[in-house]
């Protein structure tokens, strides 16, 4: 149940990378027909990702993934318009790959506003009308929090950018196969997706520049993509993205319905057979297999040990996970206390999640959160206290 | 990433609970930092007879004050302000570096647990050997 960590490649993805390892692996540069092979099946998956998010062919350029496309879509449109203006805005919750790229723009003469969200992790439209000066080039808000599941008003943030000529970056890793995707009519300028979130394979993703959009090069060496993006195409990867691109934009609404139903089921459970639990996030504006809660007196770290004793796969906000020393920055930018943000747990649901997964997950974390609350001196305080105020 | 001692006692924690009429009490960590320890004493003729431990925290947190309640079990309070951070994180087979400030925090409960046992007994209470104290400062910076 940590479908927004990485996904299993589905079968059918294998299958149809399989030839370009060994037997189609010509390099698409080259002029004999095995490389023509490889040109043209790279052709073909830039078609499928361009229809999947109402984009042209000419549109998509590949790259190694999410990080590499935020990566390249920030600093290169930064320091493509760095004559027009030094401003970008972007909001507190991003991922690292946004916030930290942002860090290294700050080093080298860029200003950067850090939109605050509201207690449910949206960007409120007001906020971003107060930070854009005459010197902004850039806006970069993600369409949906890998976190806490809150979709960003996108199509809003988009139209205020586009009148105002300023470029709209969005990071929708956590996107592709949870929401339709519009470039068009949603006037986004750039958007980041990666494979391995939909059941494609890792390594491979794509940045969507808009066409008209100038942006540098962050990659340099041969004339692969267009002249934009060098190094020779990882074929295989991009036949996977393809290939599970269409995959997961096809009957979406069914798909997307039936995991939204099993998280609501989870939730409802959670929330209501386990005292002192709070949801993190917007309640409906939500990616459909997300779900994030705090479980007050506990620590997520001790939680997902348990959790994974049990066979289940989880993720948490808490400091003591991360390898840092701060619980999350974004349950903190919701308004969380520190220590309950150290009791958060994150489950993302997918395609393989059945009924009774939610069941036995809902019945294993009842049982480790009062395990962990049994030994916890906040809680043992805690009751106590309101056994005083009967 | 645990070690597989770590792992048994943090499933299988040593001396979890209370004890309502301790002898002493030490109580350390902060929930901002997302761990709290809580030691119990019970003392007779200068032997720990008894302990016990409460804690809000990681995997760590909760295996370092299991080990350190073992360690410290049917010593005189002497020995056990000796036991270190360090004999309770090799006892463990090892912490994560990130992770050593849990045997600190350990550490740190005893010492304040043999405190308030000595304060309430009239007796002055013993000086930390200066050197750590639960502190973070020294991991931030590992990006």
């Amino acid at each position: 149940m940590d479908h927004s960590a990485t996904t299993a490649t589905d079968p059918a993805v294998v299958e149809a990378m399989l030839p370009w390892f060994s037997i189609n692996y010509g390099n698409p540069s080259s002029l004999y027909r095995l490389a023509r092979d490889s040109k043209a099946a790279i052709e073909d998956a830039r078609k499928r990702v361009a229809n999947a998010i109402g984009a042209k062919p000419e549109e998509i350029y590949f790259t190694s993934g999410g990080t590499e496309s935020d990566n390249w879509a920030l600093k290169g449109a930064a320091f493509a318009l760095q004559k027009r203006g030094n401003h970008i805005i972007t909001s507190a919750i991003e991922h690292h790959a946004i916030l930290h790229t942002c860090q290294y723009l700050e080093k080298h003469g860029f200003q950067v506003t850090y939109l605050p969200v509201d207690e449910f992790g949206q960007v409120r439209i007001e906020d971003l009308r107060a930070a854009v000066t005459d010197k902004t080039i850039l806006v970069s808000v993600m369409f949906a929090n890998n976190e806490i599941g809150t979709i960003q008003p996108i199509p809003e943030i988009g139209a205020f950018c586009r009148e105002r000529g300023i470029l709209f970056h969005t990071d929708a890793v956590q996107v592709i196969g949870n929401l339709p995707v519009d470039v068009a009519a949603m006037n986004i300028d750039l958007l980041s997706l990666s494979a391995h979130k939909f059941y494609g394979p890792k390594g491979i993703g794509a940045l969507y520049i808009r066409k008209g959009v100038r942006i540098d090069n962050y990659l340099h060496g041969g004339g692969q993509e267009h002249r934009k993006r060098a190094g020779t195409e990882n074929v295989p990867g991009i036949v996977g993205l393809g290939v599970a691109i269409e995959k997961a934009v096809v009957d979406l609404e069914v798909k997307t319905s039936r995991i939204r139903a099993l998280r609501d089921v989870l939730l409802d459970r959670i929330l209501h057979e386990i005292p002192n639990t709070r949801l993190n996030g917007h309640r409906t504006m939500r990616l459909p297999g997300n779900l994030n809660v705090s479980f007050e007196f506990i620590e997520g770290e001790s939680l997902l040990l348990l959790l994974d004793h049990a066979g289940i796969a989880a993720s948490t906000g808490s400091a003591c996970s991360s390898g840092s020393l701060e619980p999350s920055h974004v349950l903190l930018a919701i308004g969380l206390p520190a220590e309950v943000a150290h009791g958060s747990l994150r489950l993302t649901l997918g395609v393989e999640n059945t009924q009774e997964d939610v069941n036995y997950a809902c019945d294993e974390i009842k049982k480790a959160v009062e395990r962990l609350r049994a030994m916890s001196p906040l809680y043992v305080d805690y009751l106590k206290k309101r056994s005083c105020n009967v | 990433m645990y070690s597989e001692k770590v792992m048994d006692h943090f499933m299988n924690p040593r001396n979890q609970g209370e004890i309502p009429d301790a002898d002493g009490v030490g109580e350390v960590g902060n929930p901002t930092c997302g761990d709290i320890m809580r030691i119990f004493l019970t003392v007779k003729d200068n032997i720990i007879t008894d302990v016990k431990f409460q804690t809000f925290g990681c995997g760590a947190a909760i295996a370092s004050s299991s080990m350190a309640t073992e360690l410290i079990k049917g010593k005189t309070l002497e020995e056990a302000w000796e036991v270190s951070n360090k004999a309770v994180a090799e006892a463990l087979e090892g912490l994560p570096p990130i992770k050593m400030h849990c045997s600190v925090l350990a550490e740190e409960g005893i010492h304040k647990a043999i405190n308030d046992y000595r304060i309430k007994n009239g007796l002055e209470p013993w000086e930390e050997k200066g050197g750590h104290t639960h502190s973070h400062d020294d991991l931030t910076d590992e990006e």
